[in-house]
């Protein structure tokens, strides 16, 4: 029996402890807003907050998620209006969206770290979530965006 | 090309113990209610398309049919733009439904960037039919003349007597009333449009930010077993042998199951065979996947491999091919040049690695085969599927969820017949998952292309003759077994040259194919563009002059292009040439707009440069500048890049600025690292470390869209912006260090 914490509320779960963490939260948690990208830490698509820090869900074995607090993209803001989401929204960025969760929950794990990080700041923190859409220049710009308003 | 963080595996992911699994039964429903586009489609008749696409509730919201994709084109947005605009309907009180695959929509291809050229009219015909509807409704209920009516933003309104009434009051009505004929409705005046052009923010912001946006694996339905299917390494091979003791072993696997073998070319879209592990959720369904003991047999394709099969595609290049444009003597002409030029150009195969991997879920139930896919083309899904398991296609109901990306990729609905079959073997709701892995080796691959160019300048250095020799392996191969002549990638940037010549032959080799070759965003055009734009960089080297200058004069003046009466039998990507002629002063002009925003031939500092191509595809105008700087060690870095595109009469700028930096981020990553390359056969790479696409480091910091305006017909937007990113780049290089780049991907050709 694992348990954890996922936006909030306690899970308790039989399933095996060497299964990633992404597989929970899809499959038996039945929270598909982290998605599925590569399963091996390519391309952040799964990217969650284990503890406050962003991570990569296919990456984590539910035995290491065990007794911690994950905030899946549910979760991140109630209603759905973290400073990330507003920017986002306001650049426009999602083309299909798929990676847009992973983007979100590495990008506001950035900001918590840095409220007001630096072009390559920002390069260097996201450079692990793939978007094969190309948003790159737009999520740049509304993380600048925020930074600004930061400082 | 080192900036990747180490993104090793880790290893955790094979080494797990296996104990016991129990899987909590949650109740699982789909998130997709009841169907509106359902109702609307069944009250359709012939004659009254218009509900096809829109049904009225009765508390007044619109609901609008999305007939095509959506796979981040915006194109649920464009569609809606269009139909709520003609229909005067209040943005805030509309919604969006996806269509099921049916022929009643007409093509529902979401391919060849045609969504907006195919339907601009007729969805604007669609919402003008029932803002009619609607007049004609509220007059009646007043008893006065429709002429005195008109609707304005969800309100019908006699304009005497300033009466209104809301959608909601007119639902029953207008659902009573016949539409009336194509000709007794006047679509809106283009200066009365409210939401085509400047464009609305996307109608699937909220969910995609939250998470809540379904895609294909997203989708719940009750009591789903997840099924990873093991594919043979090569095409055309099978299942010989399969001990799968192991894999039933472990906790959660349920079933496994060898699926059909696909051994008979050509292949089309049928799936590839292999072995199916079901289990109750995706983890175990890898772990058996993994156990499996499969001995595959021999296959035709066995000795494919890269190396010898590009020195088979060059030496096809240096004998005279199948001649698709010939104009003047070439051969003369070039003999008698005052400087030639030859170069030869190589692009690998490459894969669109959507990043949402395909998957799909079926099930069947009372004898109907209910399909949820990540679709381009939910229409081939129904007749592969129909096909396949014996049944009509009217049995089979394909929903589209939304696309994490398609690229082409899923436009071929193998995945889901995967899913169909398993869901009609079992009897269980299926859904079928592809790992990464299976995607980069088990695609419909982007062809890998040979090309030779040749021309001839004057002792002017101005270009007077050009040949252009292309060989590949051709997508014709997946629908016809053997084939090696090519087809519609001949006009796709090879029978359409651009220039005032009077000496122009394009020719193509003939080479078979020993993969699936599908095609990929722009397609062709990407590796014609790479070898045609960046051959006049180099001409215009040779000939000492300016790229742009050089290349202006090469069009030559402003004229309409007529290919058929120059000896090019040029499809124009389908468009009529009276609505869509090839207007050489548009491709200038988007040219000459781009280097301007650039500052063409400013002065660059060492180990800077900038470069430029500009092409013409699915009708639309495109030029891109790059500019990068190259370090002594030769890391690559572009700072920005400057795109202008003519695309005619555009519904969402926005959007289509988006396409225009995706597009050519999608260049980018074919230009800097990616190929697929094949040993024995078998694709030899397997996931994104070894299949590196761009990430934000190599991404321009910025890309400057200028969309031109223009009341020209619509044109293509999803592709056009990515065949010139890699030719541009590469001369940009060639700009800032006098290294010519002829091979893709770039990879460490800059450090060598
Ligand atoms: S799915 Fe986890 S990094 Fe790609
Ligand atoms: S928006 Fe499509 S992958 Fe990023």
């Amino acid at each position: 029996m694992i348990e954890l914490t996922v936006n909030g509320e306690k899970h308790s779960t039989e399933a095996e402890g060497d299964m990633p963490l992404l597989w929970y939260l899809r499959d038996i948690a039945n929270l598909t807003g982290t998605k599925f990208g590569c399963g091996a830490g390519f391309c952040g698509a799964c990217t969650v907050h284990i503890d406050g820090t962003a991570q990569r869900s296919c990456s984590v074995p539910l035995s290491e998620a065990a007794n911690r607090e994950i905030t899946t993209i549910e979760g991140l803001a109630v209603n759905g209006d973290h400073p990330v989401q507003q920017a986002w929204a306001k650049h426009q960025v999602p083309q299909c969206g798929y990676c847009q969760p992973g983007q979100i929950m590495q990008a506001s794990s950035l900001l918590s770290d840095n409220p007001a990080p630096s072009s390559a700041d920002i390069d260097s923190a996201m450079q692990g979530n793939l978007c094969r859409c190309g948003t790159y220049p737009r999520i740049k710009a509304a993380l600048l965006d925020l930074a600004e308003k930061a400082s | 090309m080192s900036r990747y963080l180490d993104l090793s595996r880790r290893k955790f992911l094979k080494t797990g113990a296996v104990t016991g699994v129990a899987v909590f039964a949650l109740p699982l429903l789909t998130r997709q209610g009841p169907s509106a586009t359902a109702v609307a489609a069944e009250a359709a008749d012939a004659d009254s398309d218009a509900r096809l696409f829109i049904a009225l509730q009765a508390d007044g919201t619109v609901v609008i049919t999305c007939h095509r994709s959506e796979m981040g084109q915006h194109a649920r947005t464009a569609v809606a733009q269009i139909v709520a605009d003609e229909l005067e309907a209040d943005w805030d009180r509309i919604a969006i439904e996806q269509a099921l695959g049916d022929k009643r929509y007409g093509d529902q291809n979401t391919d060849g960037s045609r969504s907006i050229r195919f339907n601009l009219e007729r969805l604007r015909l669609a919402g003008a039919t029932v803002r009619h509807m609607l007049r004609d409704a509220a007059a009646e209920q007043w008893g006065v003349a429709a002429a005195d009516c008109l609707v304005e933003q969800h309100k019908a309104r006699h304009l005497p007597s300033g009466r209104t009434l809301d959608f909601a009051d007119l639902a029953a009505a207008v659902a009573d009333r016949q539409p009336p004929s194509a000709d007794a409705v006047s679509v809106k005046a283009r200066k009365d449009w409210r939401y085509i052009g400047e464009g609305k923010p996307i109608v699937d912001m909220a969910d995609i930010l939250t998470g809540k946006g379904t895609f294909a694996a997203d989708v719940r339905l009750e009591d789903t077993v997840v099924a990873i299917i093991a594919r043979p390494p090569v095409v055309l091979s099978k299942v010989q042998s399969v001990d799968a003791a192991e894999a039933r072993k472990v906790p959660g696997v349920i079933d496994v199951i060898e699926m059909p073998a696909n051994t008979e070319a050509p292949v089309q879209f049928r799936p590839l065979g292999g072995v199916a592990v079901l289990a109750s959720n995706t983890w175990a369904a890898q772990k058996g996947c993994e156990k499996l003991v499969i001995t595959w047999s021999d296959s035709p394709n066995d000795g494919y491999s890269s190396e010898a099969f590009r020195k088979q595609m060059e030496a096809a290049n240096e004998q005279p091919g199948d001649v698709h444009y010939s104009k003047g003597d070439v051969d003369a002409a070039l003999k008698g040049a005052a400087k030639t030029h030859t170069a030869q150009y190589y692009v690998p195969h490459l894969a669109q690695a959507p990043m949402e991997p395909p998957a799909a879920s079926a099930r069947f139930v009372d004898g109907v085969l209910e399909v949820w896919s990540c679709t381009q083309n939910p229409q081939a899904d129904q007749s592969l599927i129909a096909g396949m398991l014996g049944l009509e296609e009217s049995q089979v109901r394909v929903h589209v969820t939304l696309l994490g990306g398609g690229f082409g990729r899923k436009s071929k609905p193998d995945f889901a017949a995967e899913a169909a079959y398993l869901a009609h073997e079992t009897g269980r709701t299926v859904r079928v998952q592809w790992r990464r892995e299976d995607d980069i080796r088990h695609g419909f691959y982007h062809t890998v292309s040979a090309q030779r160019l040749e021309a001839g300048l004057d002792d002017a250095g101005r270009l007077k003759a050009w040949r252009h020799r292309s060989t590949f392996p051709t997508i014709q191969s997946t629908f016809v077994a053997g084939a090696e002549e090519p087809g519609f990638e001949t006009d796709l940037g090879l029978r359409d040259p651009p220039y005032a010549l009077e000496h122009i032959q394009a020719e193509t080799g003939r080479v078979p194919a020993q993969l699936r070759i599908g095609w990929m965003r722009s397609v062709a055009n990407i590796y014609h563009c790479f070898a045609s734009q960046s051959f006049m960089a180099e001409l215009a080297e040779a000939a000492g002059r300016d790229h742009r200058d050089f290349l202006l004069e090469a069009i030559g003046p402003d004229r309409l292009i007529d290919f058929a009466a120059e000896g090019s039998k040029f499809a124009n990507y389908g468009g009529d040439t009276d609505a869509y002629p090839f207007d050489t002063a548009r491709l200038k002009h988007v040219l000459r707009r781009a280097t301007d925003l650039a500052d063409w031939g400013r002065d660059m500092p060492e180990g800077s440069g900038l470069g430029l191509a500009v092409h013409r595809s699915f009708l639309s105008y495109v030029a891109t500048v790059v500019e990068v700087t190259v370090s002594e060690d030769g890391e690559l870095t572009i700072p920005k890049a400057w795109v202008v595109v003519d695309a005619g009469t555009v519904v969402n700028r926005d959007s289509v600025r988006n396409q225009m930096e995706g597009g050519s981020v999608f260049g980018l990553s074919a230009a800097l690292d990616a190929a697929i390359t094949v040993d024995k056969g078998a694709v030899q790479q397997s996931n994104y470390d070894d299949y590196q696409v761009a990430r934000m480091p190599h991404s321009p910091a910025s890309i400057e869209v200028e969309v031109v305006d223009s009341e020209a017909p619509p044109a293509g937007v999803g592709e056009p912006g990515t065949p010139p990113f890699a030719p541009a780049l590469c001369n940009a290089i060639f700009a800032a260090t006098g290294k010519r780049i002829r091979e893709l991907p770039i990879g460490k050709q800059l450090s060598a």
